[in-house]
């Protein structure tokens, strides 16, 4: 059954895997977890604020991205990015644009719908007090939501953060289907230059699963670690 | 802007002949609704199962749960999806590998299994989660009056439990939906495959993508509905904090 597994392939192949590949997936993730808390938390600022029409807004984006698959929201935005930066630039033809940028903001846009969720749950987990008292002290709003609220939200929402950005690292891979070679876009490849399907995928899931369990394991231990603290 | 929009391409005839580009769209939709039905009956029975015997008192039982979900949990469904598709087969014996690959539908009946066995371990998650969510007195009371443990599980913890985690499973049911869109990746026709192959023909990129993003609304907004009014109709009087989840993450 193992008889004509080539291990070898793999050796030979880990400059690739990891430089190409895995430099990729790990910049695409930080990267785009970083913008998506930033949007994520103005989309939870403005879900959450007075002002008429912007909460309704906001709310019908993140419904509308949480509510088609990932895959889906990819291709639009493959196709879409390049008008977006025409019409942006005001240039004469749609912009083509680089596999890692169309990536980004396509993983940015996504993820900030799943971020505002987080910390829409996180700036309602503040007591009420803590606003009244931040008014209270004259504060404008900038200031009560900067220096008060979203400190403390942010510190609470840690934990569950971290774990949607390990689901991020996962869903990276999804890039695949615009033929990005991420890290398991660079093992696919080399797994059907080689004809080496069943090595190649066996070490990428591996890869990802040891990954990712470190991850969550330091996840949980940080989680215990602030529990104690507060 | 300068793309050229043309609505009416949705009821020109497709490439194949004989269905115009809406049936196309909705012969996707119906491949969605059967790969996510059928997975989602294999993730809540195993499911239910993984997240018992992990609040069990055997200790190789709860580690046995565990690993379950730590490796499904663990490794990206697409890579999963690759495992079951095309590395599965080479290291069956050769005439069950053979067998394997010249199945028809063989993509649907791989994303029905890689997809269920996926979203169990959410699932056994959830279960577990409610049923440590329950006080341990009911336990100790089940066992006191005599009932066997799987008894005391199927009469007393489990309907409890379920009830507790409706909103998490409905959720999850959703997630199963959009999921099962990585389909794509080892030749499943389903709805985002469809309006996929749909723009590949017809050239009509947003148009087919917007016919998509509104059929998967469609569905999401009937399940949402539906979900709402099964935890209506199985809520037991008197549990009002029954529509919390049970556990936040």
């Amino acid at each position: 059954m193992f008889s004509n597994i080539d291990w070898d392939v793999i050796i030979r192949s880990l400059p690739y895997l990891f430089l190409d590949g895995m430099r990729f997936t790990i910049m695409l993730t930080l990267m785009a977890t970083t913008g998506g808390i930033v949007i994520g938390t103005l989309l939870a600022l403005a879900r959450l604020s007075d002002i008429p029409g912007l909460s309704q807004v906001a709310g019908a984006y993140v419904n509308l991205i949480r509510s088609i698959p990932l895959v889906l929201v990819i291709f639009w935005f493959y196709f879409l990015v390049p008008y977006i930066g025409q019409w942006f630039t005001g240039a004469a033809r749609p912009i083509q644009v680089g596999a890692f940028l169309s990536a980004l903001v396509t993983f940015t846009l996504f993820e900030a719908a799943y971020f505002c969720e987080i910390m829409r749950a996180g700036i309602q987990s503040i007591p009420r007090g803590q606003i009244q008292a931040a008014q209270a002290l004259g504060m404008t709003y900038r200031q009560q939501m900067t220096e008060v609220i979203l400190p403390q939200a942010f510190r609470n929402m840690v934990p569950v953060l971290l774990t949607q950005t390990i689901i991020l690292f996962q869903d990276t891979s999804l890039v695949y289907v615009i033929s990005v070679t991420d890290f398991l876009g660079a093992a696919s490849k080399i797994a059907q230059r080689d004809g080496r399907l069943v090595e190649m995928y066996l070490f990428a899931a591996i890869v990802y699963f040891f990954i990712s369990l470190t991850a969550s394991h330091w996840v949980r231990r940080l989680q215990q670690r602030i529990a104690i603290i507060r | 802007m300068n793309y050229h929009w043309n609505w009416g391409i949705f009821f020109q005839l497709s490439p194949d002949g004989t269905h115009a580009y809406w049936q196309l769209l909705l012969f996707g939709a119906a491949w969605t609704l059967a790969t996510a039905l059928l997975a989602w009956a294999i993730a809540l029975a195993l499911g239910a199962v993984i997240g018992v015997i992990r609040t069990s008192p055997v200790p190789w039982l709860v580690r046995l749960g565990n690993a379950y979900v730590e490796l499904f949990r663990n490794i990206p469904l697409l890579v999963q999806m690759f495992l079951w598709y095309f590395v599965l087969p080479e290291l069956m014996p050769e005439a069950i590998g053979d067998w394997l690959k010249q199945l028809n539908n063989a993509s649907f009946y791989n994303a029905v299994i890689c997809l269920g066995l996926y979203t169990s371990a959410r699932v056994a998650e959830q279960v577990k989660a409610g049923i440590l969510s329950l006080r341990s007195g009911q336990r100790m009371a089940g066992l006191a009056m005599g009932l066997t443990l799987p008894q005391t599980y199927r009469y007393v913890l489990l309907p409890m439990a379920f009830r507790i985690i409706l909103p998490p499973l409905s959720s999850e049911f959703l997630n199963i939906i959009k999921n099962s869109s990585v389909a794509l990746t080892i030749g499943l026709v389903e709805l985002t495959a469809a309006a996929r192959s749909m723009q590949e023909f017809s050239f009509q990129v947003f148009e087919a993508f917007t016919g998509a993003t509104i059929i998967y609304i469609i569905i999401n907004i009937i399940v949402v509905n539906g979900m709402r009014w099964l935890e209506r109709r199985v809520a037991v009087p008197g549990f009002i904090s029954m529509g919390q989840p049970a556990a936040a993450h």
